[in-house]
């Protein structure tokens, strides 16, 4: 087990440095929010989820859901990793013509499910596809990743509340809390605390971790698989900019990408000190 | 004419068989099934009927989800909330994936009568036929709303269809081959078109033979579907009549009028008149007193069809 933490351990590294990258080289995109899901979402990639890079529409495959769309680079940059597409296309991101699209577009992307990026709506999306697979009698789960400040959204009470009487406990919504968004403080723009008293008010099974811990991660998804009638919310609390010591916690950095001055340090904080001028171009 | 059924009923019927056809078929509802009909599939196959509660956004997104994962959603409320309280939800969760999601509105336009303007609503029509990917059907009755219906069931995609509250004359021949974009020329006619949907369909044919009683030719030329828009049987008119009159029970702005103009105006520029609801909210009333009152009678459509014709 410890074996397999540190290569999940190793695998968000690098997952991180193919973040920084990507948004280093559209010069637009979400570096804070993707930075602070990464852990989880490389769980759910390399870990915990069944799916095959080979064979995207595998009907046997777990579903993921990015609720908190803008966080699109850590989802490619898995997908690449897991094989979905070539590693160079992740050079491509926000490119007109790209089929990596600023927000997860299920039209044009290999391993995206459906359309997010319009915030709140997601988890409906989730419900839906765990109710359609429960009717078919299936096993597969459903994986719902969202972000604190996306909780200000009605419709995701609509979606706790409908999860909760429809008994979904295919489903597991993870909620990444940086505690920030774009206007600064979630708390002090509007305040959604507590989250896990809400979403237990809600008739959810609830755990809180430490988001980037692979350890509890791993636990607290293996402990969603086998709670029964009811849906599980995993509560992380996360840093937004997650790796990289000069984005970390920093309200400033949610939509603004690495600069050409700030990409080798970035990549430094992550250990990795290869030849950035070679990638930045 | 022969027959008066109400479309929502209609839809409940087709609704209920189709469920017994096709597996993949599931249905929402957002707390409103009596009155959409959704409730006879519900009590037919109620493992597959999914009432939402009160709560239409999140009804739409898992709509979506449903057909993410290979089921033919259908869903129901009434047109004010389906397309207006959830635009952004079937804009987003829906249109932009394509997802194969079948909005079925009951309650639009005016007719929906006592409840007033809060729920009546005039603008679904233009704000649905705006969202890429979007198909949109207004049936004319309940024929074609069955076959509407079933048209969606087949079809791989999004689409909205608005139904009515009230009771309406069978005005399409039951053996018409319904299909998704085309039109229908219900009565022949040389001098002017009624180009119409939904029950304005049945009060142009009434129109028609008003006209031609003083020896003037009307042609109806019925439009089950708004988007894709029959650009044929619209090029034909213009081409062939002196002027064209839009009538739909919904605001003048954006809806069918709207589609026509824009098409028209580019292809084969005449004098469009639309009839229909001047750019202002619906009010309380019973249904027959609400067409009265904003003009949306046979007379109305005389008078609209003189008025183009004086100056054409």
């Amino acid at each position: 087990m410890n074996e397999t933490i540190a290569q999940l351990e190793e695998k968000a590294r690098n997952l991180r440095v193919a973040v920084v990258k990507a948004l280093h080289k559209s010069q637009s995109g979400h570096t804070g929010g993707s930075l602070s899901a990464i852990d989880m979402v490389t769980v759910l990639y390399f870990h915990t989820m069944r799916h095959d890079s080979a064979n995207p529409r595998w009907e046997g495959r777990d579903r993921f859901v990015l609720c908190k769309g803008h966080a699109a680079p850590a989802q490619y940059v898995a997908l690449a990793e897991a094989g979905y597409f070539p590693r160079e296309d992740l050079m491509m991101l926000r490119r007109l013509g790209s089929h990596l699209q600023g927000h997860p577009d299920s039209k044009v992307t290999p391993g995206v499910e459906v359309c997010t990026g319009s915030l709140g709506q997601g988890l409906s999306m989730a419900n839906g596809m765990a109710l359609g697979l429960r009717l078919d009698g299936k096993e597969n789960r459903v994986y719902a990743l969202l972000g604190d400040g996306e909780l200000q959204e009605g419709q995701v009470w609509e979606a706790a509340m409908a999860a909760s009487h429809y008994r979904l406990d295919n489903l597991c919504a993870l909620i990444d809390c940086n505690g920030l968004q774009i206007d600064g403080e979630v708390a002090r723009v509007m305040g959604v605390e507590s989250v896990p008293d809400k979403f237990r008010a809600f008739g959810w099974h609830v755990l809180e971790i430490d988001g980037h811990d692979i350890g509890a991660i791993i636990a607290a998804l293996s402990q969603a698989k086998v709670t029964k009638g009811q849906p599980t919310a995993i509560v992380a609390r996360t840093v937004k900019g997650k790796g990289v010591s000069f984005f970390e916690n920093k309200a400033s950095y949610h939509g603004v990408p690495p600069s050409d001055e700030e990409l080798p340090r970035a990549l430094e904080c992550l250990g990795c000190f290869e030849d950035c001028e070679k990638i930045s171009h | 004419m022969s027959g008066m059924i109400a479309t929502r009923d209609a839809y409940g019927e087709v609704l209920a068989e189709l469920g017994t056809e096709n597996e993949q078929i599931v249905v929402l509802d957002a707390d409103l099934s009596g009155s959409t009909k959704t409730g006879v599939f519900g009590k037919k196959f109620p493992q597959r009927f999914f009432n939402m509660g009160i709560a239409e956004a999140n009804m739409v997104g898992t709509a979506a989800g449903m057909a993410a994962v290979g089921k033919i959603p259908f869903l129901s409320t009434f047109a004010i909330f389906a397309a207006g309280r959830a635009w952004e939800q079937v804009r987003q969760s829906v249109a932009y994936p394509k997802a194969n999601v079948k909005i079925v509105a009951t309650h639009g336009g005016v007719t929906v009568g006592e409840d007033g303007g809060s729920h009546q609503s005039v603008e679904d029509i233009a704000i649905m036929r705006a969202i890429p990917n979007m198909t949109v059907m207004v049936p004319a009755d309940g024929v074609e709303t069955r076959a509407a219906i079933r048209a969606a069931a087949e079809y791989n995609g999004p689409v909205y269809i608005r139904l009515g509250r009230n009771k309406v004359p069978t005005v399409i021949p039951a053996d018409h081959p319904f299909a998704i974009g085309k039109g229908i020329e219900l009565v022949v006619g040389t001098d002017l078109t009624f180009v119409t949907t939904g029950l304005m369909t049945a009060q142009a044919v009434k129109a028609a033979e008003l006209l031609l009683a003083d020896g003037i030719s009307a042609r109806v030329v019925h439009l089950g579907t708004i988007k894709p828009l029959d650009q044929d049987i619209l090029l034909k008119a213009a081409r062939e009549t002196r002027a064209i009159i839009t009538a739909e029970e919904h605001s003048i702005v954006g809806g069918l009028g709207g589609a026509v103009a824009e098409f028209l105006s580019g292809a084969c520029p005449v004098p469009v008149h639309r009839v229909g609801v001047r750019d202002r909210f619906g009010t309380s009333g019973k249904a027959e007193e609400l067409l009265k009152y904003f003009g949306l009678m046979p007379d109305d459509l005389v008078d609209a069809a003189r008025g183009a014709l004086a100056r054409s």
